[in-house]
């Protein structure tokens, strides 16, 4: 009895961050039920029978690795290894790109990626990860895989699939709020989210300003279905290609995928320029310097392996428990993973 | 005050928002693809008691308020100031018709109600969830019509008016949900 209320009152304590969802006292029952689980399995299965009619390799590279990224967004895990630092992998993406470098042909990942501070009700820090890459395709042609595969995973049997709606970036801001993202002033971006967020947005940079208003005015009337937005601004390429639009203006060859509003994945025609890739780098430090983030070090064996020559490929990494969550009509990530962060 | 970040922010906490002291109601963690992580939470602005929702960069941080909920017993009113008094410590807190609000129209003397201080001051009352207050004003009971359905406005001693049943008449007793404004029967 005295154990069983000492437990209790340790639960209370541990408190329930940042989430909006609150979980019972004692939970040392999984948060997925049994047809979550078994639908889980099944989606798994399905997948690796997708790609392997298409003759997409299966790769399994390090979760735990001596390097990690340097994207400003994204906080990797440091853990130590021996004595010495070591870090959870927040994407399967270097280590496939240097198996694309050493001429693997096309291949996929699937397995867990880790990333701090991400808790909340689509949120988990350990999650399961799909990314897949496709040799000398461009990011149409795997747009079109991905609703297929989409499509696939979550259609039941004799139900029809999921509509398709295809959209630029630019449009759907031209559409929904009446401008254009790519040559509006900063200061007018800047307006509009103090309006929607908060006084702290008036003079934040142009890339996360553009993140606010999207989440907050397009997302929510987003068609429902799958929609492919594609054509990112110039600002956030991350990893991506820049060419230009048929107005002549710059935008990244980057694309996200909604399920009913939910963001699923993410993708890219992949930058395979050397000099690029490291200014990319370099403005990350100089961002998260800025910032106050950890510096993280660059990892030279991609870099290596991209100056030997990334072969022209799109990628893309989707988030499976998102797909887990739609397919099943869950409204919390607690509902599809047999024990999420809160349940360990 | 101790500031809090958004990974604090939780149901309940109070916070400084725009010069006001606030309650955190929801707090949902967003990401959006690659970019910078965020927070949209609704907050009630104590004050006004308005609903407010706000985004706010994952990481930063509001000032916590100085707000506290206390018991305290009503003790009286001189028309401009309710008094109220900590039951353990007798200090007398006077609150104004503002900060009562609502409230007023189910005080009645010696109840215990949660006083709302924000630096020290009372900023909003909160009455009892039940209670019992006399009938001084309705239209004639219809004895012996405690079957049927139906009801008819009553006004009760602190000035509330409830929908009652029809068989009470004045100077019945009845017990209210303060929260509804509904009926819940005759008290003895």
């Amino acid at each position: 009895m005295w154990l069983r209320w000492i437990r209790v009152l340790e639960n209370t304590k541990v408190g329930l961050s940042s989430s909006s969802v609150s979980y019972e006292m004692s939970t040392w029952q999984p948060g997925a039920s049994r047809e979550a689980l078994l639908r889980r399995a099944c989606l798994l299965n399905r997948l690796r029978g997708f790609f392997a009619a298409r003759s997409v390799l299966e790769v399994d590279v390090p979760l735990l690795g001596k390097s990690s990224i340097t994207d400003v967004n994204i906080d990797s895990i440091a853990v130590t290894v021996d004595g010495t630092t070591g870090y959870l992998q927040t994407s399967p993406e270097y280590f496939m790109k240097r198996l694309l470098a050493d001429g693997s042909g096309d291949i996929y990942y699937l397995g867990k990626a880790f990333r701090d501070g991400e808790i909340g009700t689509r949120h988990n820090p350990e999650f399961t990860m799909l990314e897949w890459y496709r040799c000398n395709w461009d990011d149409h042609q795997l747009m079109t895989e991905v609703a297929d595969l989409v499509n696939m995973l979550i259609t039941e049997e004799h139900s029809s699939p999921m509509a398709v709606t295809k959209m630029s970036y630019g449009q759907c801001f031209i559409d929904q709020i009446g401008f254009d993202p790519h040559d509006a002033d900063i200061e007018r971006l800047r307006r509009l989210a103090v309006e929607l967020g908060s006084s702290s947005w008036s003079d934040e940079s142009r890339g996360n300003c553009l993140d606010l208003i999207f989440s907050l005015k397009i997302e929510p009337k987003l068609p429902s279905g799958i929609v492919i937005i594609h054509d990112y601004p110039e600002c956030q390429c991350a990893l991506s290609k820049i060419s230009k639009n048929q107005k002549g203006q710059l935008i990244s060859r980057r694309f996200e995928v909604f399920i009913d509003g939910l963001e699923i994945a993410n993708g890219y025609l992949e930058l395979t320029n050397i000099d690029e890739q490291v200014n990319r780098f370099k403005d990350d430090m100089q961002y998260r310097m800025q910032e106050g983030k950890s510096l993280r070090a660059i990892d030279q064996k991609f870099v290596d392996a991209v100056l030997s020559g990334l072969p022209s490929c799109a990628g893309v990494a989707v988030g499976l428990d998102r797909i887990l969550m739609r397919a099943l009509n869950a409204t919390a990530i607690d509902q599809v993973l047999a024990f999420s962060w809160h349940r360990t | 005050m101790a500031n809090y970040s958004t990974s604090e922010f939780r149901s309940g906490l109070k916070v400084m928002l725009d010069g006001d002291p606030c309650s955190i109601l929801d707090n949902e963690f967003v990401k959006p693809g690659k970019g910078q992580a965020f927070n949209r939470v609704k907050l009630r602005n104590l004050k006004t008691a308005r609903v407010l929702e706000k985004t706010f960069k994952s990481g930063e941080s509001l000032e916590g308020a100085d707000v506290m909920d206390k018991d305290m017993q009503y003790l009286y009113t001189d028309g401009d100031f309710w008094c109220f008094m900590e039951p353990d410590t007798y200090e007398q807190h006077q609150a104004t018709e503002a900060a009562v609000g609502d409230a007023l129209q189910w005080l009645s003397e010696q109840d215990i109600c949660i006083v709302t201080l924000y630096n020290g001051s009372p900023l909003s009352v909160t009455p009892p969830n039940h209670v019992e207050l006399e009938i001084v004003e309705t239209d004639p009971g219809l004895r012996g019509d405690t079957a049927q359905g139906g009801s008819k406005p009553a006004k009760l001693v602190t000035g509330a008016v409830v929908k009652v049943p029809l068989f009470l008449d004045q100077g019945d007793v009845v017990k209210v949900d303060t929260r509804t404004g509904e009926y819940q029967g005759r008290v003895k």
